[in-house]
């Protein structure tokens, strides 16, 4: 077929063709093929040979391991997607609560959004895993920093606890709020893309909404609630669903299949994992998104 | 009756006038802890890179050291080879950063505007490159990039099975000018949307003034989307340079900046003995408190190009995401 003789709408879509065409090839060859490859290897036994490697079909085998015999696989996705589902909620509030605060107008402003905005550059897992590193070596043991990390970071939470218990809050619903005390170091640094978005959704609130409001009488707590929180609701969605992919990324599951698969050398083992944390990972996001699209206002 | 109206009114602003005040010093109490607890970790990193070794065991110094040294930065950049690092990392940081952009750019600009078969389908894809686990991709991808070969290419030419490319700056550079390396799903979506924003009539004037679709692209769309390339040009640069997955995967034998501050306090242990002037096997240890002031300096030095170009860019971060229409 000739350029020339084509309709200019299949030229407009030919062309689409070539602007997507570096994503397709990659997407094709080097994210396609993979994902199917990872599927096959977690239902096969992969050998390496000195040429390539093989692969010998051993049906669930893998999954069966992953689920029943591995001794830490069960143990670490739990801990890490419970401590996921406690954080989002947690990081949630507060970066709406931060955005919030950084929209208002109050001198050193810009300062201000600067320091809100420095986690975002320093959330690496180099840092971290190097901070850890350093303590286990001045310490010398790693069993011992946990205890020792636990004993500088209450300082005398018990005291809350008793307040809080006797003011008559649930048992749950305290030990939820202590953990965000004594977590609030981790919740700051990973909340920065997070205000930013909100951030984001808040200027774009017409403030002829509030000016309007504020003539009918609206106090600034009912403008919270019928305005801004309202607008900013679609961003509510994103922000979770970024907040759960931003898990993965230092999360322990990820450690344990990266040595499942490179220092075991047991590859389909590792295939499987990945795949169960996958699902896992796809059906939180899947409720997660069902349960909030009906809550949410789209103007 | 209207003096009484005149107090009453008075008395009402005063207890506004009140609530106000209270209101923003709770704000700036709020705000001033909230940044303390962000750049206190980074204080004290710049304390102890100046703490001179004898300070380390006197308690009454807090943060402000008695005796200045740069020992502790001269000992770190020993150890993480400073300079050529940092230039090999930033080397690879940009190049990848200007694939990853470009390409994701085009994609962007693909999906939005033109209405080929697939689009909505193959752009449900790319949001599935977004939510899949970058994990399940890892042992593929190794192998993949050890006989790296496309459609045996290679083979037919040499006879040997594809080429070896690990430990070598390729399978990023791959990726990302195939625009699905690091988070390239997200800035696909982000361009998307910008592009999607913009007002139809630009394009179809330069159409209809004659210039081609990819004449287009070039000479009108991109120079007026400057907001989602800033935002994603900083945040590729960011993540690049943070990131430990890929780079541990594709080049964990290479001398990149995450890989070998991560690696930090062992090597510390290590080479500071060798360093202040004792040999391997004089069996000498360095002291565990020694040690961890050099790791210390060593992350601040690590860091350290990250938050100079963020002081100098930080305003953007802000106004750009504004402006992608990520929200809109």
């Amino acid at each position: 077929m000739k350029w020339n003789s084509m309709s200019l709408h299949r030229k407009r879509s030919m062309l689409g063709f070539v602007f997507i065409a570096p994503w397709l090839i990659g997407f094709l060859f080097l994210y396609l093929t993979p994902l199917v490859q990872s599927l096959m290897f977690s239902f096969t036994k992969l050998v390496i040979q000195p040429v390539g490697y093989s692969l010998e079909p051993i049906g669930f085998e893998n999954f069966r391991n992953a689920l029943l015999v591995d001794a830490n696989f069960n143990r670490v996705i739990t801990s890490s997607v419970s401590q996921m589902l406690i954080s989002v909620p947690m990081i949630l509030f507060f970066s709406l609560f931060s955005a919030t605060l950084l929209n208002q107008k109050f001198r050193g402003r810009t300062l201000a959004r600067a320091i809100f905005f420095l986690p975002v550059i320093l959330a690496s897992n180099a840092i971290a895993s190097a901070e850890q590193a350093g303590l286990i070596n001045l310490i010398g043991s790693g069993a011992y920093l946990d205890e020792m990390q636990a004993d500088l970071s209450s300082y005398n939470i018990t005291s809350i606890v008793y307040m809080l218990m006797d003011v008559g809050i649930p048992r749950s619903f305290v030990d939820y709020i202590v953990s965000a005390i004594l977590g609030i170091y981790d919740i700051i640094t990973s909340s920065g893309v997070q205000i930013l978005i909100f951030l984001a959704a808040l200027q774009a609130v017409p403030s002829s909404m509030y000016e309007v409001a504020k003539m009918e009488g609206a106090t600034a707590y009912e403008c919270f609630w019928k305005i801004t929180f309202p607008m900013v609701s679609p961003l509510i969605l994103t922000n979770i669903i970024y907040t759960i992919i931003d898990s993965f990324t230092g999360s322990p599951v990820t450690t344990l299949i990266y040595s499942v698969a490179f220092e075991t050398q047991n590859f389909g083992l590792s295939a499987a994992m990945s795949w169960i944390y996958t699902i896992i990972v796809a059906l939180i996001l899947v409720i997660v998104g069902f349960v909030l699209s009906k809550r949410i206002h789209y103007n | 009756m209207n003096e009484m109206d005149n107090s009453y009114y008075r008395k009402q602003k005063s207890i506004q006038r009140f609530f106000d005040v209270t209101y923003s010093i709770f704000r700036a109490l709020l705000v001033i802890g909230i940044s303390f607890i962000i750049i206190y970790p980074i204080l004290q990193k710049i304390s102890v890179a100046f703490k001179d070794k004898v300070d380390i065991y006197n308690p009454t110094i807090y943060m402000i050291p008695t005796h200045f040294t740069w020992e502790n930065i001269d000992l770190a950049m020993g150890i993480l080879d400073y300079f050529p690092m940092l230039g090999k990392t930033l080397l690879f940081v940009i190049v990848t950063t200007l694939l990853t952009t470009a390409s994701c750019a085009l994609a962007g600009y693909g999906f939005a505007r033109f209405n080929f078969p697939g689009n909505q389908i193959l752009f449900a894809f790319v949001v599935m490159t977004i939510l899949v686990p970058s994990t399940t991709l890892m042992l593929p991808y190794y192998l993949h990039f050890k006989n790296f070969d496309i459609l045996g290419v290679v083979s037919l030419f040499t006879g040997k099975s594809g080429v070896n490319l690990m430990n070598t700056y390729w399978p990023s550079i791959i990726t990302s000018a195939t625009a699905i390396g690091l988070k390239a799903g997200l800035f696909i979506y982000i361009f998307r949307q910008f592009f999607k924003g913009l007002p139809k009539e630009i394009e179809e004037a330069s159409l209809i003034d004659g210039a081609g679709g990819i004449q287009t692209f070039f000479r009108i769309m991109l120079p007026n989307s400057v907001p989602p390339i800033i935002t994603v040009v900083l945040f590729c640069f960011v993540w690049q340079y943070n990131d430990t997955f890929y780079t541990t995967l594709f080049m964990s034998g290479m001398e990149l900046m995450s890989l070998k501050v991560a690696t930090l306090s062992s090597q510390a242990n290590q080479f500071i003995p060798v360093l202040m002037g004792y040999s391997h096997g004089s069996g000498f240890k360095a002291d565990p408190n020694h040690v961890a002031m050099v790791v210390d300096t060593g992350i601040l030095l690590a860091i350290a190009p990250l938050i100079l170009m963020y002081i100098a860019v930080q305003r953007y971060f802000v106004e750009s995401i504004e402006r992608t229409g990520i929200v809109g």
